[in-house]
């Protein structure tokens, strides 16, 4: 009997049937071939629908409800302080080919038919037998040992941190990565939104769209060459996608090394410790666990209007558009809508982005107009307070035709126009709601799908947890994702105690003109600390890089929030200019260690770059002094 | 704003707008300066960073100010307007160079990121070096203004001391001006030394002084020394196409962290800047054509080789400009060693209405945001009732090589000479920065390493970052060092994604775990 269980993975064997041991550690011979009357189709079926309830369950008790054997053996587990699951045979329908079933894997006619742990365990007395000469109890210690430590759900940046990690610990660890194609039908591999169809593709078209403002300032530094260039979309596609093949393929390794199992089915939960992973040919297979992660993120929202889904695409089709796709109108305004229509401009696309109130909804609102009007300035046209009604297609292609109308939100005026692509970047909603959440009482806020856990990214079911953006009010950010996946992994299996800490989390966003910040907005920091407990120093610079080429002074912009009443403590940060992204990081490091106006002060410069702005503030907002820069 | 100062000084100290322009009288009336009133509270004697800070700081707190500045010109001949070595051969114009060969980059990079460019791609240095001169000028411009906003009086002179309330400048029409004040600070700089005893050295050779304003390419280019101003330079001509070649006779960038230094000379030998090493010149001579031919030898071997260049540059380090000042005359000490003014913490020199700050001032960083805030930060001690002293520690610094190098706080050699080996944690990544993916760049010396204590809470004593934007991403970091930052708080500090300075955030392998440093996926 010993080593019943003792094999920590038991998934296959558990599937598959092995040879039965003595009882009353006899293991269920679950697909044994058999007698039986029903037609064969149906009773595959009814034996897959009792397997997962005898796997899917630390105890399963088939039972009658009037039964009082059945209720001495429910009555004893109750007693031992153990979670059971019951079956009463009287109350469904198929009851009795329930029964025969039972009788078929068993060979035991009667009820209560009790498992625990996967094992047939027997009927009410071989349970009390069990019971009293220990082996009850050692099948139910086995029966935390799953066949797996910890699964995860989703193999984004925060899943994979959060696996790799635990099997560092020494954990056994699977992840489930399945990627639903989207309404256009692009699907992708390992890796989640960040590397195939986020940050990744999106900072390299940034990249791609910075090169073609560098061609353009080239000419003023003394380079040469023919004044005919163009961008062909395709080129730099193929070597993005190139790029992001190698990291996906890297992914996996990567969880081969590290003896994580992989997947490539999707996750749905069947019970408190039970999964079902459903692969592309629509087969399952069942998966148990001690601990859950759930990072299944989130996909970019759809506006549930005529058309939307067939002809609109969104940043999950965009990075690998076999085609240029024209003239683009990108619907809404958050930092995925303005990154896509800028970088999109930067290669002379006509674009217009539609929005239906304001930029950057969360950000500085300061700052967001900012990032718009350079925009803005360089080609970006905006369409203010407009939601599109419908979308037509007026012509198929690589890309075609799409007639979009659009409706004030002030007023009745309508608007249309015809654009070659239209861009939906309204949102995005986390993959929640086809976990199986509900069937293991897992909470869900039901307006938006977001997960809500404690400080300790556990759910409020206790052995299972989440990370990345399917948490509520957490940044939805992969460097977050990634460090409380790994900080978690840490917790569960490793003797840590550091938990993530969500505050002054730095983010920068890639516009044309990038933007970095961490901590308050000024709105927010306004409404927590009061105007009048707040100084704000600001200023315009001109980076030296952009004088020679010739570039917009005025524009760079460099803001902090100070708490006056807590030794001028930054607790904002704000910068509109180039490498935002690079510049910010650091000052977040400061941030960490209780960064004050004064220590900016005594901090010297780096010269020339944009990054010592920040150690020269001195004109206050609350002055009301001019910082724009005079001309030379 | 200075009449209401003036005003509260009193009748008795009334200023006297007196720039006496004397021929031979200056000694006498210089005496009459020496008895008690002053011209001015503050005379700044050089127009750079640090004398421009230190003058306007001075004149914001209602002082009266003059500032003198003179640019001897070059053993080439070449001179420049106000605001001294940054803005006019130094920090500025490398910088826009630098960003001249990035763009090279960029530009090769661009067709990988779908951009058409048609070939030929050629560079034009006369349109660089104009548009890079023009931008210099505006500047020089914009601190004439601003000296004038402030009412600080400005005199194009050569100044050396009288006695040490009093300077006597010369005009280049040779004309004599004596100005008098309270305090004096000497802001002069240095400029690049010349290996005199080099025949040719000073006939051909160019310096740091000249190449910024040089009218046609300098061609094929041996640029002799392997301080930062050196590999910058070389870095530069060979970022636009030019044959560089770097001759050391030792380390490279001595002061820096040799790890980092060897890096960053690695990386510019794989990009085409070649590199003599152990070799110093022993002549130039100019052939028939034009072209120089330079002499030298092989320190290990002994061997003497040869080679021909179109242009030799000086980088061999820097001289404080301090011959001229007259200091002996007034007791201003100076270490005889390096000619640099010896100074207190509070920029005092062993004359005590004398100061000095910046590049001229011994054991100070040459950096001119240092200068800026010594400067500044001394007017406010002088006129403002601050006692701030100058913070010399942590202060960060970029080399603009082609990839650039950051630092801030101690190297490896230096933590581990004041705190021995066994109590120094040295963390450290090789990382590829993304657009580097995609422009199938080489990133093998992408490198970021953090020196720490190895006692917990294993505080933070240097950074040294290799790589782009290597200033931009440094600077927030010196922040976080100058706040005590621990190992454990940065790497608590989320990383910004995609970025090269999430890399300083995510620091694990230790260099003692003998582990490999090399980054891979975004994990």
């Amino acid at each position: 009997m010993g080593k019943v269980g003792a094999v920590p993975n038991r998934r296959l064997a558990s599937v598959r049937g092995v040879p039965a041991t003595s009882p009353p550690g006899r293991r269920a011979r679950l697909s044994s071939p058999g007698t039986s009357h029903q037609p064969s189709e149906a009773r595959e079926e009814m034996r897959r629908r009792l397997r997962n309830l005898i796997e899917g369950n630390r105890v399963m008790i088939f039972s009658k409800t009037y039964c009082p054997h059945s209720t001495r053996v429910k009555e004893l587990f109750s007693s031992l302080g153990v979670d059971y699951n019951v079956l009463e045979l009287d109350r469904v329908d198929d009851g009795p080919r329930v029964q025969d079933m039972l009788t078929e894997i068993t060979n035991q006619k009667t009820v209560p038919n009790i498992f625990v742990n996967k094992v047939h365990v027997g009927g009410c007395d071989r349970t009390f037998q069990a019971h009293h000469n220990g082996l009850l109890q050692k099948l139910l210690q086995e029966s935390s040992a799953n066949d797996y430590d910890l699964i995860v759900i989703g193999g984004g940046s925060g899943g994979l941190s959060c696996a790799k990690e635990a099997a560092i610990l020494g954990k056994k660890v699977m992840v489930l990565d399945f990627v639903v194609p989207s309404p256009q039908g692009t699907s992708w591999g390992l890796g989640g939104t960040c590397v195939n169809v986020g940050c990744i593709p999106k900072k390299l078209m940034h990249q791609a769209a910075l090169l073609g403002q560098a061609l353009q300032d080239s000419r003023k530094f003394g380079w040469e060459y023919n004044q005919q260039v163009k961008h062909n979309w395709e080129t730099m596609t193929e070597a993005v996608q190139n790029h992001i093949g190698s990291l996906n393929w890297s992914y996996r390794l990567s969880l081969r090394e590290n003896g994580v199992a992989y997947v490539n089915a999707y996750g749905e939960f069947v019970d408190l410790h039970k999964i079902k992973a459903t692969n592309k040919k629509g087969q399952e297979t069942y998966f148990s666990a001690s601990k859950f992660v759930i990072a299944t993120g989130e996909r970019p929202r759809y506006l549930g209007i005529q058309g939307d889904k067939e002809y609109c695409i969104t940043s999950d089709d965009l990075f690998s558009l076999p085609y240029c796709p024209g003239k683009t109108l990108v619907v809404g305004a958050s930092y995925v809508a303005l990154e896509c229509a800028g970088f999109l401009a930067g290669f002379g696309l006509d674009v217009t982005v539609m929005v239906r109130s304001v930029l950057l909804r969360g950000f500085d609102q300061e700052m967001a107009e900012k990032v718009g009007s350079y925009m803005e300035k360089h080609g970006v046209k905006f369409l203010r307070k407009f939601v599109p009604l419908m979308v037509q297609q007026l012509e198929k292609g690589s890309p075609g035709k799409l007639k979009v109308l659009a409706k004030s939100t002030e007023g009745p005026e309508t608007i249309e126009d015809v654009y070659n692509t239209v861009l939906l970047a309204i949102g995005r909603d986390s993959c929640t709601r086809k976990l199986g959440l509900e069937k293991i009482g897992v909470k869900i806020n039901e307006k938006n799908g977001k997960i809500p856990v404690n400080d300790m990214e556990q759910t409020n079911v206790p052995h299972i947890y989440a990370i990345g953006d399917v948490l509520e009010g957490k940044p939805e950010l992969t460097p977050v994702a990634i460090k409380a996946g790994k900080l978690l992994a840490r917790r569960l299996f490793g003797a840590s105690l550091e938990k993530c800490d969500y505050i002054n989390v730095p983010t920068t966003v890639f516009t044309p003109l990038e933007y970095g910040c961490c901590g308050f907005s000024e709105e927010k920091a306004i409404e927590v600390y009061k105007k009048e407990n707040l100084e704000v120093y600001h200023t315009l610079f001109w980076p030296l890089e952009w004088t020679v080429a010739g570039r917009d002074n005025n524009t760079c912009y460099a803001k902090i929030i100070c708490n006056k009443f807590d030794s001028d403590r930054v607790i904002g940060f704000h910068i509109l200019g180039p490498n935002a992204g690079e510049i910010t990081q650091g000052f977040a490091a400061a941030m960490k260690c209780g960064l004050t106006k004064q220590l900016l002060d005594d901090t010297i410069g780096i010269h020339p770059t944009c990054g010592e702005v920040f150690t020269t503030l001195e004109i206050t907002k609350s002055s009301g002094l001019d910082v724009t820069q005079k001309g030379c | 704003m200075a009449a209401m100062a003036a005003a509260l000084r009193g009748p008795g100290r009334r200023f006297r707008w007196r720039t006496q322009a004397l021929a031979g009288g200056a000694r006498g009336a210089a005496r009459g300066a020496a008895a008690g009133q002053q011209d001015y509270d503050l005379l700044v004697i050089g127009g750079g960073s640090g004398g421009l800070a230190c003058a306007k700081e001075a004149a914001q707190l209602g002082r009266k100010v003059a500032v003198v500045d003179y640019v001897e010109p070059s053993p080439q001949g070449t001179r420049w307007g106000l605001g001294g070595t940054c803005v006019n051969v130094g920090c500025i114009p490398k910088k826009l160079m630098h960003q001249t060969a990035l763009l090279g980059g960029m530009i090769q990079d661009a067709h990988h990121y779908g951009w058409e460019v048609a070939q030929p791609i050629r560079h034009d240095w006369r349109k660089m070096a104009e548009a890079v001169q023009n931008h210099v000028k505006s500047l020089n411009w914009g601190h004439r203004v601003q000296l004038q906003d402030r009412k600080v009086k400005y005199f194009n002179i050569k100044a050396s001391f009288i006695n040490k309330h009093t300077v006597c400048g010369i005009a280049k029409s040779g004309k004599e001006t004596l100005l008098s004040a309270d305090h004096i600070v000497i802001a002069t700089g240095g400029r690049p030394r010349y290996p005199t005893h080099i025949e040719g050295a000073l006939e051909y050779g160019i310096t740091s002084d000249d190449i910024f304003w040089l009218k046609e390419s300098p061609g094929k280019t041996l640029v002799v020394g392997a301080s930062y101003v050196a590999l910058e330079c070389a870095g530069f001509l060979t970022g636009i196409k030019l044959d560089t070649t770097v001759m050391m006779r030792s380390i490279p960038l001595r002061g820096f962290d040799q790890q980092m230094s060897s890096l960053v000379m690695e990386h510019m030998e794989s990009h085409g800047t070649q590199f003599l090493k152990g070799c110093i010149p022993t002549c130039i001579r100019r052939l028939p054509d034009g072209q120089l031919q330079v002499t030298w030898e092989d320190r290990t071997s002994g061997k003497k080789d040869t080679g021909i260049f179109d242009t030799v540059l000086w980088a061999i380090g820097r001289i404080p400009e301090t011959r001229n000042l007259n200091l002996e005359e007034v007791g201003v000490n100076i270490n005889p060693e390096n000619q640099k003014i010896i100074v207190d913490a509070q920029e005092v020199t062993s004359v005590p209405n004398i100061y000095a700050i910046g590049d001229v001032a011994e054991g100070r960083p040459e950096l001119t945001p240092t200068a800026i805030m010594a400067g500044k930060l001394l007017a406010q001690r002088l006129f403002g009732q601050s006692s701030d002293l100058m913070d010399y520690n942590n202060v960060p610094t970029t080399v603009f090589t082609p990839l650039e190098y950051g630092c801030v706080g101690l190297s490896e050699e230096e933590a581990v000479a004041r705190h021995g080996q066994e109590h120094i944690e040295v963390y450290h990544a090789y990382y590829k920065p993304l657009e580097f993916t995609v422009a199938e760049r080489d990133a093998s010396q992408c490198y970021v390493k953090m020196v720490c204590l190895r006692e917990s809470p294993q505080l933070v004593l240097g950074l040294h970052f290799l790589g782009p934007n290597a200033g931009e991403v440094t600077q927030g970091f010196a922040l976080g060092i100058k706040c005590g930052a621990s190992y454990a708080q940065v790497m608590r500090t989320v990383g910004i994604h995609p970025t090269c300075s999430e890399e300083v955030v995510k620091l694990r392998i230790s260099k003692r775990s003998g582990l490999d440093p090399t980054v891979t996926g975004c994990g």
